[in-house]
């Protein structure tokens, strides 16, 4: 046996940890790994811990949810209860699904933690998804090479409400079951095949005895198991881009700057699990969420004041609440056609859900760039980019409030007709005014930005020359406060080739290119150009009386006028 | 200068651009700044007291969880389960909030904060990986001989897409039990069925009901048919909103000509909403309004339950009632159309 | 004390000791409670005539001299003693401005006023009367039960625990969670505002003393932890966003900051 492909005696690891290596190396080249990401750098910024936390919620529901298993008996097999729950549910009819939930949370000691902490869990899932989306939109880390990966974010979001609507329904209570009905009647609108589509989820008529079985299968096999495949794509694309960074000086598109995974990552990230896992837990120990035994255990009659679902799905609730329906429902040929269900329900969410689909390849190709982009955007700088965003969460957060109509009655003591009238009209102009007024914040910001690069920072100082005349000394910005402003691509519509070529002939496919510039117009009409360096020179020449020269003049200006003179 | 006419803020012409340059140059990383622990040693020791002194508070919250777990016995009552909950939690996250603290600030005070870069690589393989790649693929479709044998390729492609079919059919045909929808358009309601009160199930004397009722109604059952999932399913259709108004208020209902589906201004209506399914069961008896606590349709009990507000388009469907000998309310037949939500062939 | 320690985690004992529980707080009540106390008196003329005095007097403005109701207020003959505890006891009559529905606020009436006008009402024709200290006895109740009724004729409007909802233009449902037993019983028998009437024949008094009991059971709080007012997804929602998203992010600014 001389094909020993160990290192040379001499390099024979000694320690019991050099010989484990060893061992694991010659096994699974394990060596070539550490060496490739050990040290990888990454960038460092709070926004970028955000899809950790979305990360981290998963784990600790996949941990908690391990230990509710355990316990749960997902079966719609009628019993009456006898237990260690509430008085008000002894001697109860109910499934064996809500008796479980009940001695899980009342019999098992720390389980009602566990079921507390998973369910808050979620609802932080959902809600860091959702701000880790933010970031990633309104910094533009969607552009190439990412778009893929934003893909792959927003399936996981929608898995991530599928995974929701499924556990929040498996207890079999009063509140999860008229969702489920809401389901149902939602399904029953779809054309044609809305029946049979009804009984396909419920093996026959709603509510059945098949819906929970059913659906716990989804909330722990299948679900999970496609977040889980996904999330290992995701991952794998960031990695294999490496992490977008802020703008800085020395940060381009053609390096990372930030800190080795080993040891600062590993101490950081490994830190943030346990920060969040511990807040999670807090929250699980304190307060108190979906107490089902309030609810009871479902029956097709009760319902109850405040019949929302968890927030991710409150836009869906406020959308069916915002629709009139008076004149909305078709009968074309004897057949209904609901649209006072399909439009909210079905249109509405699918509007929402393609623009996040399209807009990384939309704004491509309005831009007409074709550059890898590792750089992030200040939101500022893509005022339309921003105005978007910012409309798109106005509709989903009017449509959501709308969902929750009742307590704003309650609490704000007003009526429940005149909020929805409100918010009838503000999910049409809520969303346009807020993209106005983005896009003019943001153009404002960049001129802002231009003002404080070409003249400096206000010093409040006022001087006065020998002549009478007074002036506020301003400082000049440093070279890295200035290159934050300065170092971005205000965008110019596309440019598309005439409607005829050299000898007069019609140019086939002009049309298109013409819609495409008109858009590209709606996008980069209105821009505001960084500084150049001639501009800047041209503002100290021109205002040199008031600001340059002054501080030469005046003696407790040495700095300033230092640093002035070596920008020339 | 046309370019910048669109061009806000530009308020400054460039004068002689081309002594300078187009844009600015990078300014590069700025300049490390050391911490507290860099430069004192003495800051660094008490830094590594500190995370220590959070670590073994960690370690006391997970010890002290695992000794309220034996110690503190829930005895069945709220405030006990209240109490060794917060007490499991808190101490579980004491214990996860000191791990994370401390290996955070470990790595903030005492790990090096010296920056590092990384180059980046075009993600886009190089020509001529590109090439051989190309190759590859080609000298496998020539191997396979599948551009060649165009029999072949109809073939596997059919069997390909032939086989998810001995999967999909048992599944599908199973998956929706009978498939039978029409069961929609019935439900367990008929000719001198009982109404009776939910969940007690005593049925219900007309004479009994003061004006201002509201009753939540199950067709008349025994205890033990009550107990199944049929039953469950049948309730889910059946249930049904009985008020009393005073009969000069009672507008109108839906009985056709020559009807009466109403009895003495008791009107029967159907409780399951006609927008997407909720009962509805917010009975205002002031208003004679029926609000759906799920999306607010607003139905007008005294006005044949037409719709006054809210996203549901059609009445609800009322259950022809009268008295029988003994003064019971009993149902004249079944709802003379499907409940609930609508759906495609509703009308058929 | 050995024993008692042993035969803490009987099986029985919680339903024991919640028993005990709410056999002191029904006793305690009926020794500190006033106003049933007073209203079970029998009422005299003496007393009618008072009521006549103080209707006249607070009332009549709206319905009407003799209480036959105007356009608007209406009729109160007939809907007896309980009505009046209710909506007097309350403080939502005398009604102090018009608006969608009459709130409840500090009591005008003392009890003794409260009496004597539900005496006056009562003369006028007969209708429910003010309920006993048995009838609403919570401690007498069975929950379990209490808790079916309640799902299904109350939760729609009050919430499934007594939080109170919305309903239609304006008016509300009230929140439970500090109605008296007395004042619980009377609003289900009587139908005050927008409330249906839910009569003997529709819900038994033993059954209302059911409500009740399942009523008072939930003031013992929730058994995860703060109740977050009780109100569902959407208040759960707002605290995950608030307190979740809040601390985390706080964390992630903690991390993502330079140490000094």
């Amino acid at each position: 046996m001389s094909t020993d492909t160990s290192p040379s005696a001499a390099d024979a690891p000694t320690t019991p940890a050099g010989k484990a290596a060893d061992y694991l190396d010659q096994r699974t080249s394990v060596g070539g790994a550490v060496k490739e990401f050990a040290r990888k750098v990454f960038p460092d910024h709070w926004s970028f811990m955000l899809g950790e936390m979305a990360l981290f919620s998963f784990v600790v529901l996949l941990l908690t949810g391990v230990f509710l298993t355990m316990f749960f008996d997902p079966s719609m097999a009628l019993i009456e209860y006898h237990g260690d729950g509430p008085e008000a549910m002894q001697g109860q009819l109910m499934s064996v699904a809500f008796a479980s939930t009940l001695d899980l949370s009342f019999e098992v000691r720390g389980g009602l933690l566990m079921r507390q902490i998973h369910h808050w869990a979620a609802l932080v899932f959902m809600a860091s998804i959702v701000v880790h989306m933010m970031r990633v939109f309104f910094t533009g880390a969607f552009r190439k090479p990412r778009e893929i990966n934003w893909l792959v974010g927003t399936v996981l979001m929608i898995l991530g409400l599928a995974a929701g609507f499924s556990g929040y329904s498996l207890p079999d209570d009063v509140l999860s079951g008229n969702g489920l009905r809401i389901t149902d009647g939602v399904v029953k609108s779809l054309p044609i095949i809305g029946s049979y589509l009804s009984y396909f989820v419920f093996g026959g008529e709603f509510p059945g005895e098949h819906i929970i079985p059913r659906l716990f299968t989804v909330h722990i096999l299948l679900v999970p198991a496609l977040i889980l495949a996904l999330i290992g794509v995701h991952l794998f694309l960031m990695v294999l881009h490496k992490h977008t960074q802020y703008p800085g000086g020395g940060r381009t598109h053609k390096n990372v700057v930030g800190y080795p995974l080993f040891p600062v990552y590993i101490a950081k990230m490994g830190g943030n699990f346990f920060i969040v896992f511990g807040i999670l837990a807090l929250m699980g120990a304190t307060m108190s969420i979906n107490n089902v035994w309030n609810y009871g255990p479902y029956d097709p009659s009760p319902i109850g004041a405040g019949a929302q679902p968890d927030w991710y799905m409150l836009f869906l609730e406020g959308s069916l609440r915002l629709m009139p329906g008076a004149g909305t429902e078709w009968v074309i040929f004897g057949y209904t056609l609901s649209l006072n269900v399909l439009i909210p329900a079905v249109v509405i969410p699918g509007l929402l859900f393609t623009f996040l689909f399209v807009y990384p390849f939309l704004e491509a190709r309005v831009t007409g760039d074709k550059r890898e982009h590792h750089v992030l955007d200040r939101p500022r700088n893509v005022p339309v980019r921003t105005g978007l965003g910012v409309a798109f969460l106005t509709a989903f957060v009017i449509l959501a409030l709308a969902g929750s109509n009742d307590l704003i009655a309650t609490h704000f003591a007003m009526s429940l007709n005149q909020i929805t009238w409100a918010f009838r009209i503000l999910f049409f102009v809520g969303p346009v005014l807020g993209f106005w007024i983005t896009k003019r914040i943001c153009l404002g910001l960049q001129r802002k930005d231009r003002e404080l690069v070409l003249h400096g920072h206000e010093t409040g100082r006022i001087v006065r020359f020998a002549n009478g005349e007074y002036i506020e000394v301003h400082r000049p910005l440093d070279e890295q406060e200035r290159w934050l402003r300065v170092n971005y691509d205000a965008h110019k519509p596309l440019e598309i080739e005439p409607a005829t070529d050299a000898r007069g002939v019609k140019r086939p496919g002009y049309k298109k290119d013409k819609r495409w510039q008109k858009l590209s117009r709606f996008f980069y009409e209105d821009r505001v150009e960084p500084v150049t360096p001639a501009e800047l020179a041209a503002a100290h020449s021109h205002g040199e009386h008031d600001e340059v020269e002054s501080a030469q003049h005046s003696p407790e200006l040495v700095s300033g006028a230092e640093n002035a003179d070596r920008e020339h | 200068m046309s370019e910048n006419q669109n061009t806000p803020g530009r308020d400054v012409t460039a004068p002689n651009a081309a002594a300078h340059p187009e844009r600015f140059d990078d300014p590069g990383v700025p300049a490390h700044r050391s911490r507290l622990t860099d430069v004192d040693p003495k800051a660094a020791k008490r830094n590594e007291r500190l995370i220590a002194l959070i670590f073994g508070i960690s370690c006391v919250g997970a010890i002290a969880s695992i000794v309220v777990y034996f110690a503190v016995r829930p005895d069945g009552t709220t405030a006990g389960t209240r109490l060794s909950t917060a007490l499991l939690g808190t101490t579980m996250a004491i214990s996860l909030l000191g791990i994370g603290i401390a290996a955070i600030h470990w790595a903030k005070s005492l790990m090096s904060d010296h920056e590092h870069v990384d180059e980046r690589h075009t993600l886009a393989s190089s020509p001529e990986v590109r090439e051989v790649a190309v190759q590859h693929l080609a000298d496998g479709v020539e191997d396979s001989g599948i551009a060649r044998r165009g029999v072949l390729k109809g073939a596997a492609v059919s069997a390909l897409a032939l086989f998810p079919l001995t999967f999909a059919v048992p599944l599908i045909s199973s998956v929706g039990g009978d498939w039978n929808v029409s069961k929609f358009r019935h439900t367990i309601w008929e000719r001198n069925k009982r109404l009776a009160y939910d969940p007690s199930g005593r049925p219900i004397r007309a004479a009994d009901l003061t004006v201002g009722s509201a009753a939540h109604v199950i067709p008349e059952a025994s205890q033990e048919e009550m107990r199944s999932h049929e039953w469950i399913t049948e309730k889910a259709k059946a249930v049904v909103l009985l008020v009393r108004l005073n009969p000069e208020d009672l507008r109108s209902d839906q009985s056709p000509e020559g009807e009466t589906w109403s009895y003495d201004g008791i009107v029967a209506y159907s409780k399951i909403c006609t927008h997407v399914g909720c009962p509805v069961a917010l009975y205002e008896q002031q208003t004679h309004h029926l609000l759906c606590p799920c999306h607010q349709s607003t139905f007008d009990m005294a006005d044949g339950a037409k719709v006054v507000f809210g996203p549901a388009n059609r009445p609800l469907p009322q259950l022809p009632i009268t008295v029988d000998d003994e003064g019971y309310l009993v149902a004249q037949d079944d709802f003379a159309e499907p409940i609930g939500p609508s759906y495609w062939e509703r009308l058929k | 004390m050995k024993a008692l320690a042993a035969r803490r985690h009987h099986r029985a004992a919680p339903v024991v000791l919640l028993l005990l529980a709410l056999l002191v707080t029904g006793g305690l009540y009926a020794v500190l409670a006033p106003s049933p106390a007073t209203a079970e008196t029998a009422s005299t003329a003496t007393d009618v005539e008072e009521g006549h005095r103080l209707f006249q007097a607070n009332c009549a403005t709206c319905h009407g001299p003799n209480a036959e109701g105007t356009p608007e207020a209406p009729s109160l003959v007939g809907v007896g003693a309980a009505a009046v505890d209710f909506q007097v006891s309350t403080g939502r009559m005398p009604m102090q401005m018009s608006g969608p529905q009459a709130a409840a606020k500090p009591p005008q009436m003392n009890p003794e006023q409260t009496a004597q006008l539900a005496a006056y009402i009562a003369s006028l024709g007969a209708g429910p009367a003010i309920p006993t200290e048995e009838q609403v006895d919570a401690s007498l109740g069975d929950s379990a039960n209490g808790a079916l009724l309640f799902r299904t004729n109350c939760a729609m409007c009050h919430n499934a625990v007594g939080a109170g909802g919305a309903l239609s233009e304006g008016k509300w449902a009230p929140p439970l969670d500090d109605v008296s037993e007395q004042n619980l019983y009377q609003a289900m028998l009587t139908g005050p505002q927008s409330m249906p009437v839910f009569n003997d024949a529709n819900i038994t008094p033993d059954e209302k003393r059911d409500v009740i009991a399942y009523i008072v059971e939930q003031r013992d709080g929730s058994a995860g932890g703060i109740s977050l007012g009780s109100l569902g997804p959407v208040s759960e929602g707002l605290w995950a966003w608030v307190v979740g998203l809040g601390l985390m992010i706080g964390a992630a600014v903690w991390i993502g900051a330079k140490s000094s």
